[in-house]
């Protein structure tokens, strides 16, 4: 039976504090991720931003009810519990927006008529929430052995009022920013798979932030590459 | 002949059109259906009778899809695409500040009014996000609120019918929808086949000093910037032409 593996990798230790410079310097918070630390899924991970923590675990390619099954791909299905409370319709929009990122990258056509399905559980919430679930996601399938097309990652960005872009906001930046955009990212080409948006920001300033999403999901995906490969190289 | 083909085979019916540039409804790739603004009449707020905080802004927008609207919804509870319409709207109204949460107090700390937002959709033939928003600015805009005073003496609220003021609309955001077909062909305006056959939706939300309210993106096949820049110069363009027809329509409903 595999044991736990734990990987854990410093991108950039990052004070939280200090806004960044006009000039996306990649500030993103300390980085781990640990996985197949859950026995009954399929596939499990846990993935750290800062202080903000989602497990995830897969089943699949497991039975699909016949009334939500597609002849020709595998019915993805994203379940996401926030840390307190009932499921309401916030947690609805979220799930269906991991779950079309997710159905772009997975390669459904080759288990159809099964169904994958995506448990997510919010363990602690200290900013950059939505960006922790997808890439808590992506390592989960990993694991689980889904095969994908590509990776993805999930990667935040704030501005201020004074137009000051911020990666991987804390909680208190972005309560205090003036728009908070999340977007996902394929590793292949960098393309944009998902964005959600909050707040009011100009057309240019959109581009600044993909911009500086596009270089930090490079770290990101650096990140998922050393824990996979430490994790095979051991067994 | 054709019907046979499009049952068994719809992607690659659509692939034929798409090759020829046309849509098979007649349409360019990048024109929009012709908006029409009908005018049902305001939808009455009512006076809460409880105090809420007077800081709180409170406007609680509720998409319906009903059976009535297509046969792929049940009654029952909101499904799925119900309840992500409602969050999209409830962001729109939050990210654009269409309206100010001190235009809604009437006595601070005491008395506020709450906004009921309801969207029932008549007919969905795709496209839902983009007709909600436009529903909802026309409503808004029609809005008329009674004035309210608070009488010291027994502590309650009278309600003067008779006194009623429009809100105060600050910007005017306007949606336009895209749908993405085999990662590159870009689709303004989908109906609902459109959608089903989609890679990928995208719909951007922008008022009018062309700043953007809300990206978007759920997932789908992917958008390269340039891509990204050129829906963008559309949704200026869009909404260029909703103000118009807005402003037409209010000009010629003005003296109810």
């Amino acid at each position: 039976m595999e044991g736990e593996m734990q990987t854990e990798s410093k991108i950039r230790a990052d004070s939280g504090t200090e806004p960044g410079p006009r000039v996306p310097g990649c500030s993103l918070r300390h980085f781990a991720c640990e996985q197949n630390l859950l026995s009954r899924p399929d596939g499990s991970a846990s993935f750290l931003q800062g202080d903000t923590s989602v497990l995830a675990g897969v089943y699949g390619p497991a039975e699909v009810k016949i009334s939500k099954e597609i002849f020709n791909k595998a019915t993805l299905e994203v379940i996401l519990r926030p840390k307190t409370g009932l499921p309401g319709v916030a947690e609805k929009s979220r799930e269906r927006l991991i779950r079309n990122t997710c159905e772009a990258v997975v390669l459904g056509a080759l288990h159809p008529r099964t169904s994958i399905t995506v448990v997510l559980q919010v363990v602690s919430d200290a900013g950059s929430l939505l960006a922790c679930c997808l890439n808590a996601a992506c390592m989960a399938l990993v694991d689980a052995g889904v095969p994908m097309r590509a990776l993805f990652c999930g990667v935040t960005c704030a501005l201020d009022s004074d137009g000051t872009l911020m990666l991987d906001p804390t909680a208190k930046q972005e309560k205090e920013a003036r728009a908070v955009l999340t977007f996902a990212l394929d590793s292949v080409e960098r393309k944009l798979l998902m964005s959600t948006t909050k707040g009011l920001y100009s057309d240019t300033e959109l581009q600044q932030c993909l911009a500086a999403a596009q270089t930090a999901s490079t770290h990101v995906f650096r990140f998922y590459r050393e824990s996979l490969q430490r994790r095979y190289s051991k067994s | 002949m054709a019907a046979g083909f499009k049952t068994v085979e719809p992607l690659e019916y659509y692939r034929r059109f798409l090759k020829e540039n046309c849509r098979p409804d007649g349409r360019e790739l990048g024109e929009f259906r012709t908006t029409t603004v009908n005018e049902f009449g305001a939808p009455p707020t009512d006076a809460p009778d409880k105090g809420y905080v007077a800081a709180v802004f409170l406007s609680v927008p509720n998409v319906d899809l009903s059976p009535l609207c297509s046969s792929r919804f049940r009654s029952g509870p909101p499904g799925e695409e119900a309840q992500v319409a409602s969050q999209f709207i409830a962001d729109v109204i939050e990210n654009s500040q269409i309206i100010q949460k001190e235009d809604l107090c009437i006595s601070s700390g005491k008395l506020a009014w709450v906004l009921y937002c309801d969207l029932i959709c008549l007919n969905h033939d795709g496209n839902i996000l983009d007709a909600c928003t436009f529903a909802l600015l026309a409503a808004l805009k029609n809005v008329q609120l009674p004035e309210v005073t608070i009488n010291e003496e027994t502590a309650l609220a009278e309600v003067n019918l008779k006194k009623k003021s429009y809100l105060n609309i600050r910007t005017h955001p306007v949606a336009t929808s895209f749908a993405v077909f085999d990662d590159t062909l870009l689709i303004v305006d989908p109906t609902e086949e459109e959608e089903h056959l989609a890679t990928g939706t995208l719909t951007v939300v922008m008022d009018e000093e062309g700043r953007l309210c809300c990206l978007h993106k759920p997932g789908g096949s992917g958008l390269t910037g340039a891509k990204l820049q050129d829906c963008m110069s559309r949704a200026v363009t869009r909404h260029k032409e909703v103000k118009k027809l807005m402003d037409e329509v209010f000009k010629s409903m003005k003296p109810k």
